[in-house]
């Protein structure tokens, strides 16, 4: 038998039978081909986009392509004073920007060591917690999109606009909110605010569980996600994936509870790790299981605070802000734990300016979707869109 | 019929015999020796045709989403928003008819409609009551899996022409589904097409009436009739593309799949060809398993509920409403799930139906040998 080589169009093969007779065989000669998915793609949240070699439906290798919406948040951060920042904290992770904005303050309020009024601690997990179920929320919805399944983001969002009215009621906004600054809050909670968000906190559990019906204990949707885009806890740890991604592959890391910050070491909350029973450790279903059952945790963390408020006489949210913010020169890094995972912001301050010398966020996000070359390669075009839903990506925060 | 029946037992509220008795005397009605009145009995399925599959199958599906997601849907055109397919259909015929530059200009032209006339060549057979049946073939049934089969070339077509990746995507995709699935369908009404003995339409129909109503019907005669019942009905979902097999035309994998290029008037021949097969398949499977234009009400003693609403008029009433019944289900079922993957729906086509189709087939064949 020979075999001849036709430099990348498939091999062709000349067989001699024993009665002389010649049999030449010839591969059907393929190409790869490059795809372009995004940035104008519906399932890439935003616009990402990812170049991808296909052979057929095959993913052999994709390539993630970000600045799309890049918006100088760090150049920003260096020329204003350090409340203004706040702001556009807010539009890093626009769909949890009361976690962002907390994730800033205390970092800030770690340079300046300055002592918070508790029930303003109370208030930040409240909402931050509430903004937390309402990203989680839009998580599971937009993957149920990814997979197929249009119904349950609209339930989703259907919950999640109540949250939003929450939110709205007490900072006026419903996504940019600016609502907790350095050393406090904008204003207190409106006066039936608590009342409020404890009906919410009955209301949403039953619709919990009606989700995890229609998706995820639906067969379908099993089927597509269980054993796909399996990320080994190790490497996870290597590529420094934090937050649900992390916890997703097994591994139980939650700053809340490792590096509590706020008033988080009072609160009684497990941090949801999958076992291995309802999937494969580090597939996407783990990772989408983690956030469903992260949504139950921050019920009861709520509940928690709700009965654990401080009075609200001669309560005023404003009384621990600093008149003028001027850090001593030193740097700071402070973290929390975000819907996404763990942002973290660098500050270094030269000790004469009211504005940061330098303001790094470190993105959750972009960390996550840094593994996306090894978590796409030789996968089927679907189990990528959800290897990608799975990550939860939102791009504000990827590109800053 | 229907005389012996208001004899028998004349209700005047009930609907039943005035609709028989104003479509008899309408099919009498004669313009200056014209048979007229037989026109327009004859337009009535056509009428349907049009209002169903150009207008309002697209405003039901829109509605039943809404109404499963906790919202209302249109609202705005007209009352609870009834014209609001007109006016898309408006605004679609006014748009700028695009081709894009780089594509195959002839194939790109031609796609939609090729699955156009793929999609309303099958209504052709399709008895909308015992007085009406645009074309009485003897092989009525054989030539509906058959020209199904054009939407095939029309979506390759599309999706080739289109010279776009995700069109090619979602063209190959759909080619591999519906040629797969054809075999599965095919062999589930070939399970009809045994328990009836022939291949017309009107015949299989015909067999399934009686005075007991639904007990006639095929998928209660015979208790293996469920099994192609199913079959077909899954099957006939991943024909006319609908999810949970909605895979050629992903919207979060392929963009639109082979439709992506397509805008203006173009896109809603798709769209509509995509209606008109559902109400298709829908009719077929009521057709063959659920007694076409039979009545599924019985007689009951002295009440002739069959004879009474049997008839030109009610035919056309019954099968548009067990067609509607498995449309509501194929949209209940497109806002439910989620979508299969490609190789799963292979798997699910070749390893699961197919061979169950086979199965029925034989059990079916043993039913109709040894069960009298």
């Amino acid at each position: 038998m020979q075999e001849l080589d036709t430099a990348g169009l498939g091999s062709i093969r000349v067989t001699r039978k024993n009665d002389h007779t010649v049999v030449i065989e010839k591969d059907l000669a393929t190409e790869q081909m490059v795809l372009a998915m995004g940035p104008q793609h519906p399932s890439t949240h935003g616009v990402l986009k990812l170049e991808c070699l296909t052979d057929g439906e095959v993913i052999t290798q994709a390539e993630p392509f970000l600045g799309y919406l890049h918006r100088c948040f760090e150049k920003c951060c260096e020329n204003v004073d350090y409340p203004a920042i706040v702001p556009y904290t807010d539009r890093l992770d626009y769909l949890a920007g009361m976690n962002s904005e907390f994730a800033y303050a205390l970092t800030v309020e770690k340079l300046l060591d300055i002592e918070i009024p508790r029930r303003v601690e109370f208030i930040r997990v409240i909402v931050a917690e509430l903004n937390r179920i309402a990203s989680h929320l839009v998580a599971i919805g937009t993957y149920g999109i990814d997979l197929g399944a249009f119904t349950p983001f609209l339930f989703c969002f259907r919950d999640r606009e109540i949250i939003l009215g929450l939110l709205e009621w007490a900072s006026g906004a419903r996504m940019l909110y600016n609502y907790i600054w350095i050393g406090g809050l904008a204003y207190d909670v409106p006066s039936d605010f608590l009342k409020r968000v404890g009906e919410f906190v009955t209301y949403f559990r039953p619709k919990a569980v009606e989700l995890c019906n229609l998706l995820t204990k639906n067969e379908i949707f099993v089927k597509r996600t269980m054993g796909i885009g399996i990320m080994p806890a190790e490497v996870a740890i290597n590529y420094g994936w934090s937050g649900p991604m992390l916890r997703g592959s097994g591994v139980k890391w939650d700053l809340r509870r490792n590096d509590p910050y706020s008033v988080y070491p009072e609160l009684d909350f497990n941090v949801p790790v999958p076992d291995g029973k309802l999937s494969v450790v580090g597939d996407c279903l783990s990772r989408h299981l983690v956030r469903a059952f992260e949504m139950e945790e921050s019920l009861k963390i709520i509940e928690q605070c709700i009965s654990k408020m401080p009075a609200t006489e001669g309560f005023n949210p404003r009384s621990a802000i600093p008149k003028r913010i001027r850090p001593k020169a030193g740097e700071v890094y402070g973290r929390a734990e975000n819907p996404r995972g763990e942002l973290g912001f660098y500050i270094l301050s030269d000790g004469k300016s009211t504005k940061p010398l330098r303001c790094k966020a470190r993105s959750s996000c972009f960390v996550n979707l840094s593994a996306m070359k090894d978590l796409s390669k030789g996968q089927l075009l679907p189990d990528l869109v959800a290897i990608i839903g799975s990550i939860d990506i939102v791009l504000g925060e990827v590109d800053r | 019929m229907t005389s012996t029946a208001l004899s028998q037992f004349s209700i005047p509220f009930l609907m039943g015999s005035s609709l028989n008795v104003w479509s008899e005397a309408l099919a009498g009605f004669n313009l200056f020796g014209l048979p007229l009145g037989l026109v327009i009995l004859a337009a009535i399925p056509l009428v349907f045709i049009a209002l169903y599959s150009l207008t309002y199958g697209v405003y039901g599906e829109r509605k039943i989403s809404a109404f499963m997601q906790d919202r209302l849907g249109p609202m705005e055109v007209g009352k609870w928003g009834i014209l609001q397919t007109i006016a898309d259909i408006l605004k679609l015929l006014q748009k700028e008819d695009v081709v894009p530059t780089s594509a195959d200009k002839f194939l790109f032209v031609v796609g939609p409609g090729i699955l156009f006339v793929g999609s309303f060549l099958a209504y052709a057979v399709l008895p909308f009551s015992p007085a009406f049946i645009g074309a009485s073939l003897n092989v009525g049934l054989f030539y509906a899996i058959g020209i199904v089969a054009l939407e095939v070339v029309g979506i390759l077509a599309a999706g080739w022409g289109s010279n776009n990746k995700w069109s090619l995507y979602g063209a190959v995709r759909s080619v591999a589904q519906i040629v797969s699935y054809e075999i599965p369908a095919a062999i589930a009404l070939l399970c009809g097409a045994m328990m009836a003995g022939t291949l017309d339409m009107q015949k299989i129909i015909a067999i399934q009436s009686g005075s007991l109503g639904f007990a006639h019907f095929f998928l209660f005669q015979n208790p293996i009739a469920w099994l192609p019942f199913l079959i077909y009905f899954i099957a006939s979902l991943a024909e006319v593309n609908r999810a949970p097999f909605d895979i050629p035309e992903a919207e979060s994998e392929l963009v639109a799949g082979y439709f992506t290029e397509y805008s203006g008037m173009k896109f809603a021949v798709i769209f509509l060809a995509e209606y008109g097969s559902m109400f298709m398949v829908s009719a077929i499977i009521s057709i063959v398993f659920l007694g076409g234009w039979n009545s599924p009400l019985p007689n009951i003693g002295p009440i002739a509920l069959n004879d009474l609403t049997n008839g030109p008029v009610w035919g056309a009433f019954w099968i548009i409403m067990k067609g509607f019944f498995f449309i509501f289900v194929q949209m209940w079922l497109r806002w439910t799930l989620p979508r299969l993957r490609v190789d799963q729906l292979m798997y699910l086509c070749w390893k699961v139906l197919t061979p169950f189709a086979f199965v029925s087939f034989v059990l079916t064949a043993i039913w109709e040998v040894y069960v009298p």
